[in-house]
């Protein structure tokens, strides 16, 4: 410890400043050390995994916290700065959980010609939360995102890993109805 | 009726199989190159005039040539599969109904600049592309095509427009913010991880096997005297069957529009963006112009990613551009002061302009400002943002006017 903590502590520093939340149990397992491992030897860097094993965090804890940045930085010695300024720079990384289904609806210029507006008004309305949000009870976080790449089928949203093309009210409404 | 040449599997459900691949001739250009000079494959590719399809347009054998023949350490192969110019999604089709032409593309290309690490930078949100593609470089593997002399990484973005821009590329395959680098150097000189790297696009690729298999000639021969080759183009927007189009990169563009079954909802044609969000948009009367890389340029616009996007009589030209505005105000990078800043007061302003808040000098504010900024950043993502400023602005003055108070 050199940031003048107490050194009986082992505890992290956004611990320590009491900015992470200490319930949140931050390891992977042995199996998926040896997955870090394995992917950083895939680069002439190991840092080179920094990505992939971002992902992989996400997916075991949900979304990315202070503490599972410093928990990856630690493994692949880094600073939790450089860890911490990765994950901000990128919009898949989630630093706070979000809901169980993630629905991310295109605004960009094709889907708006196809009518992507009237689409976030109805996704707005019937989920009751802005772009951006969550509902209250946890099932869905709200977006809206950049070109999806998939304007042939304008407009369109990612929900959860899927593409769902040609939206119209009436599909977004069984759409919503299907995230439990 | 016009060849197609990176479609050609596209009608086959199993197309993205290995057995499939071979069936329709797959990999055979790789038992040719295999036993070819690397020199001699590179030349072919200089000769049949295949342009970069990402969106730069740089012959592809030219940038194969600029590693340092001297260079004795390793050599990367960067696949941008990072798609993400508004309008585009060819690549996508590529991944998920061709890989296996893209990992022979990969093959014959690490051979030809002497490589034997190839990265494949899939956008993240591209799952159903990735699980095509990993597939399939799977079947390479256990086919003894992969691995013996030339490997291949798939790596995931994660979320940012900025890394299809080929250094920022760089910057996060290394674990980094994806902030583009200053050129010189450049990839080929000191890329991935400081060492010569070359970054194609996937479709520009996919081009390699055919014209190993059939020819230099055959492939030049194919579009228009700087450009050899069909190209796909993404159709989208105001047109009555938006999808994705191959065509020899000589079709005009008023062809491609009818090819996509004309404008739909007035039918009236007032504008096209021909190459991706930030080419300069063209009026309905711009329109007779070859859609290849010098075509679009000398119409004052470019070709780019190939995304043509329709607008129709009906669109609101301000309202596109505050669309286009708010994306790149988004997805700057925030490396250099002339594009973090202009790129959010831009948008603040072509938005409240829409809003019916804009102000009298607005307009000549943008145009200022965006012609003042063009040239001082790192990398090309700030004059692709002006490109719309100023064209919807100067094509559309009127129409922008007459959404600003006592203009």
């Amino acid at each position: 410890m050199t940031d003048g903590a107490p050194s009986t502590s082992n505890r992290t520093p956004a611990v320590r400043a009491g900015l992470a939340d200490p319930a949140t149990v931050v390891s992977f397992s042995e199996a998926q050390l040896g997955e870090v491992r394995r992917l950083q030897s895939l680069y002439p860097d190991p840092r080179g995994a920094l990505l992939p094993v971002l992902h992989m965090a996400q997916e075991t804890f949900g979304y990315i916290s202070l503490e599972a940045e410093e928990y990856v930085a630690a493994l692949f010695d880094l600073s939790p700065a450089h860890v911490h300024e990765v994950v901000t720079f990128y919009t898949l990384y989630f630093r706070e959980r979000p809901g169980r289904h993630v629905v991310a609806v295109c605004h960009n210029l094709s889907c708006h010609l196809a009518g992507a507006p009237g689409i976030i008004a109805h996704v707005k309305q019937k989920l009751g939360i802005d772009p951006g949000e969550t509902t209250e009870d946890g099932r869905v976080t709200f977006l809206t995102v950049e070109c999806l790449c998939a304007c042939e089928a304008a407009p369109m949203a990612q929900v959860d890993d899927r593409y769902e093309l040609n939206l119209t009210p009436e599909k977004i409404d069984r759409l919503l109805e299907g995230l439990r | 009726m016009a060849e197609i040449v990176l479609m050609r599997n596209f009608s086959n459900p199993d197309s993205h199989t290995l057995n499939a691949y071979r069936a329709s001739g797959g990999y055979a250009a790789w038992d040719k190159a295999r036993e070819m000079d690397p020199a001699a494959i590179t030349e072919e590719v200089k000769k049949a005039n295949l342009r970069g399809l990402g969106g730069a347009g740089f012959p592809t054998g030219t940038k194969w040539s600029f590693i340092p023949k001297a260079h004795t350490g390793p050599v990367y192969l960067v696949v941008n599969a990072d798609e993400g110019e508004p309008g585009t999604f060819k690549d996508r089709y590529l991944l998920e109904r061709d890989p296996h032409a893209l990992i022979e593309g990969m093959l014959i290309a690490a051979r030809a600049i002497r490589c034997t690490k190839g990265f494949v930078y899939i956008r993240g949100e591209y799952v159903e592309p990735w699980r095509r593609f990993s597939a399939a470089v799977k079947e390479a593997y256990d086919a003894g095509l992969l691995g013996r002399g030339f490997d291949v990484v798939i790596h995931r973005g994660a979320g940012a427009y900025i890394c299809g821009e080929e250094t920022g590329l760089l910057s996060s395959l290394e674990g980094k913010k994806g902030w583009p680098k200053i050129k010189p150097p450049f990839p080929a000189i000191k890329g991935a991880f400081g060492q010569p790297t070359i970054v194609n696009n996937v479709e520009t690729l996919c081009c390699v096997p055919p014209i190993v298999t059939r020819g230099a000639e055959w492939f030049a021969g194919l579009g228009t005297k700087t450009q050899g080759g069909t190209r796909m183009y993404s159709v989208s927007g105001r047109v009555k069957k938006p999808a994705v189009y191959e065509a020899p990169v000589s079709i005009t563009l008023r062809q491609l529009i009818e090819t996509a079954g004309g404008v739909s909802a007035t039918g009236r044609l007032k504008a096209v963006v021909p190459g991706g969000g930030s080419a300069a948009i063209l009026t309905a009367d711009e329109i007779d112009v070859a859609m290849d890389v010098d075509g679009l340029k000398a119409a004052g616009s470019m070709i780019g990613s190939a995304g043509v996007m329709v607008m129709d009589e009906s669109v609101s030209i301000p309202e596109a551009l505050m669309v286009l505005a708010r994306f790149y105000a988004h997805e700057s990078c925030g490396q250099c002061t002339p594009c973090r800043e202009s790129t959010g007061w831009i948008y603040k302003m072509v938005h409240r302009i829409v809003e019916g808040r804009g102000h009298k000098d607005d307009l000549d504010t943008i145009l200022d400002v965006a012609k003042r900024g063009a040239g001082t950043t790192i990398c090309a993502f700030y004059d692709g943002a002006v490109g719309p400023y100023i064209s919807y602005i100067e094509k559309f003055r009127g129409e922008f006017e007459a959404l600003i108070p006592h203009a």
